[in-house]
């Protein structure tokens, strides 16, 4: 029982930030069809940013927001060098451009920041809390914590505000929502800003476990994207559960099975289900009205 | 030499290297090293102390009156282009011998190309595959993980323990070690218990750690990796409330591991080499002039803490250096044949006597056992 809440809090943990990511993946997926694979350099630019800020002084909570900021600008610019030029490009051709902007943002990370592996301090002490014997770090508290305020807060986004209703209509149907007014760029350009900024707050909340460096969003926006598929790709909550769910697998896989293979039976099981259910646990299948 | 002399000498030699063809006086040296790249916290500090000591050599002159023009490449860890710069350095560059291959999956992919054209080769990565069997022309400066697992065995045994959990990176460090210890530990008397492993770029090892908790008989845990795994591990070891004894290998050997592991480090023991306790040397311990003259030129030209990486090139260049010396000539043949003549040399990771059976040339005693203390600082526990 102790073994097993064990692996349930590190499964958590870890699944809380692949959640964040399959979140960034599905917010700008449904606005505009693109799969950004720079998702993961995002977390990375976060995290980064933080810890060169809180480097040079800056109070923390300072730097964070900042970092915050600094991202989401990168965000924009994702969208509005990027992607915004090549509107109407098949989604192949936007899948290799966020593939190449990732790879641009790495490199400039390298230079920019270093090439050293970094870690924030924890924001409430590294002394863990015993739960029916099983440890667990205030910080993943944090982690779990922040990845559940994002959800409520962008469903709150969605439902009941007129900008969100408008991110809505424009996944739902992009040439309707134009006719009535909106701004397909706007509300694109919204989307990119919006995943950069789940994707900093992941990597700052994420930076006192895991660490940061500037190598980390390639294997994160792997771990992000299969959890987006697992839950279905377009469906908040599906990233959400996929993201968990692909922690769990991993922390019972590498508990329960064997460590060499943890990686491989969480990929094993995202197969299978995909196999049984191709649209993801909660997508909907595409259907072709004519 | 007096001061006009040698000042004449450096603006000939600057003069030569602007002229960017090679100077008939110039002794060409490749290295192909990982400083950009997953290990790049490797091969950064490597470059930085060949840039730094070639600079240092010619200024003093050079080696018998000759300037070394160092050829570097970067094979961002990609053992394939490594390989590529390899055939560069001999086809176009014409080098007399080469430093480098960072990792010991660069120097494997690179090996071939200098025992074909005979060019000497001085690896600095850790694996024993590198000098062993010995090839004619391939040498390495760094301890191999063998001599890291014999080590920590033997600090083991000292302590009573018998029974461990190795927990090891799934890396090719971590992977290669793994091997090592295992092949070891009988011949040590240690037994392991459990063998748990972990990817390289994992965040959250409790799953492995709690499995070595539940195993019977653990007495000690060793985790044989480098880079963030072993952090991570140190950390969530401390976080499960671990109490049991545990061991680090040289590859955490770094002031980084200790920033990142934090407090969760200290009783850590690892196996390093003396330059990471160059103060805390005995007077007259041969190694210590050694090591803290290039710990204080390092840090003063660099600004960054020394590590035991820049260590393995510094020696790498020096045993070249006086190979060449002792040549007399630029020929590679010869040269090849004074670096496996090294006899005595003093370098940052112990005393090097090389022989045509072993072109490696260290012991165990160049290994000192270490125990990380009050989240900063290594002390000799032996």
């Amino acid at each position: 029982m102790q073994e097993f809440l064990q692996f349930i809090f590190s499964g958590l943990t870890v699944g809380a930030v692949y959640a964040l990511v399959a979140l960034g993946f599905t917010i700008i997926y449904n606005a505009s069809e693109v799969v950004n694979f720079a998702q993961g350099e995002f977390v990375m630019l976060g995290g980064m940013t933080t810890v060169f800020l809180a480097a040079a002084g800056v109070p923390l909570p300072l730097a964070a927001a900042l970092a915050v900021v600094a991202t989401v600008a990168v965000g924009l610019a994702l969208y509005a060098f990027a992607i915004a030029p090549v509107r109407g490009a098949s989604t192949v051709t936007l899948i290799i451009i966020t593939i190449g902007a990732s790879i641009l943002i790495r490199g400039a990370a390298q230079v920019i920041f270093d090439k050293q592996v970094h870690r924030l301090p924890s924001f409430s002490g590294d002394a863990p809390i015993t739960l029916a014997g099983a440890a667990i770090l205030p910080q993943s508290f944090w982690i779990l914590g922040g990845a559940a305020v994002i959800v409520v807060g962008l469903k709150a986004f969605f439902e009941h505000t007129l900008t969100g209703k408008a991110v809505l209509a424009a996944a739902a149907n992009s040439l309707a929502a134009e006719l009535v007014g909106i701004s397909l760029r706007k509300v694109v350009g919204l989307s990119f800003a919006l995943s950069a900024a789940i994707g900093a707050v992941g990597g700052i909340l994420a930076a006192p476990i895991t660490f940061t460096s500037y190598d980390m969003g390639t294997l994160l926006a792997l771990k992000g994207f299969a959890a987006a598929m697992l839950g279905g790709i377009g469906n908040p909550i599906g990233a959400v559960v996929g993201g968990l769910m692909v922690g769990l697998l991993e922390a019972f896989g590498a508990g329960y099975v064997s460590s060499s293979y943890k990686d491989g039976i969480a990929f094993l099981v995202i197969l299978v289900v995909l196999f049984a259910m191709p649209q993801g646990l909660f997508g909907r299948a595409k259907v072709e009205r004519v | 030499m007096t001061k006009t002399t040698s000042a004449a000498l450096g603006g000939l030699a600057a003069l030569a290297l602007m002229a960017g063809a090679a100077h008939a006086e110039a002794i060409k040296i490749g290295a192909v090293l990982s400083a950009t790249g997953p290990a790049a916290f490797l091969g950064d500090p490597e470059q930085k102390t060949l840039d730094l000591y070639v600079k240092k050599i010619n200024e003093a002159g050079g080696i018998d009156g000759k300037t070394i023009e160092l050829v570097t490449y970067d094979d961002g860890g990609d053992a394939n282009k490594a390989r590529t710069f390899a055939e560069r350095l001999v086809e176009q560059d014409e080098v007399v011998a080469v430093i480098g291959g960072t990792t010991t999956g660069t120097s494997m992919a690179m090996i071939p190309v200098f025992e074909d054209n005979e060019i000497p080769f001085i690896s600095l990565a850790g694996g024993i595959q590198i000098v062993d069997p010995v090839k004619p022309f391939t040498f390495k400066t760094p301890h191999t993980d063998r001599m890291a697992c014999e080590k920590i065995f033997a600090d083991m045994k000292a302590r009573g323990l018998a029974k461990i959990a190795l927990a090891s990176g799934t890396g090719g460090f971590g992977a290669s070690m793994r091997e090592q210890c295992l092949k070891v530990a009988p011949a040590a008397g240690i037994e392991i218990v459990a063998d748990e492993t972990y990817g390289p770029k994992d965040t959250d090892m409790t799953p492995q750690i709690t499995k070595i908790r539940g195993t019977a008989g653990v007495e000690a845990v060793l985790n044989a990796d480098f880079g963030q795994g072993p952090a991570v591990f140190t950390r969530n070891y401390a976080q499960l409330g671990m109490t049991l004894p545990l061991y680090q290998s040289h590859g955490v050997a770094s002031k980084q591991f200790i920033e990142l592991a934090g407090p969760a480090a200290d009783g850590a023991r690892l196996p390093a080499a003396a330059l990471l306790v160059a103060d805390d040397l005995a007077a007259d311990d041969p190694q210590k002039p050694v090591v803290t003259e290039y710990r204080d030129a390092f840090e003063a030209a660099t600004g960054q803490p020394v590590s035991t990486f820049g260590g393995h090139a510094y020696d790498g260049l020096m045993i070249l250096k006086e190979a060449i010396d002792r040549a007399d000539s630029a020929d590679p043949g010869e040269i090849r044949d004074q670096i496996e003549a090294t006899k005595g040399f003093v370098g940052t990771a112990g005393v090097v006597t090389m022989s045509p059976e072993n072109h490696l040339g260290l012991d165990l005693s160049s290994f000192r056992m270490l125990a990380i203390e009050n989240g900063c600082c290594w002390v000799i526990v032996e």
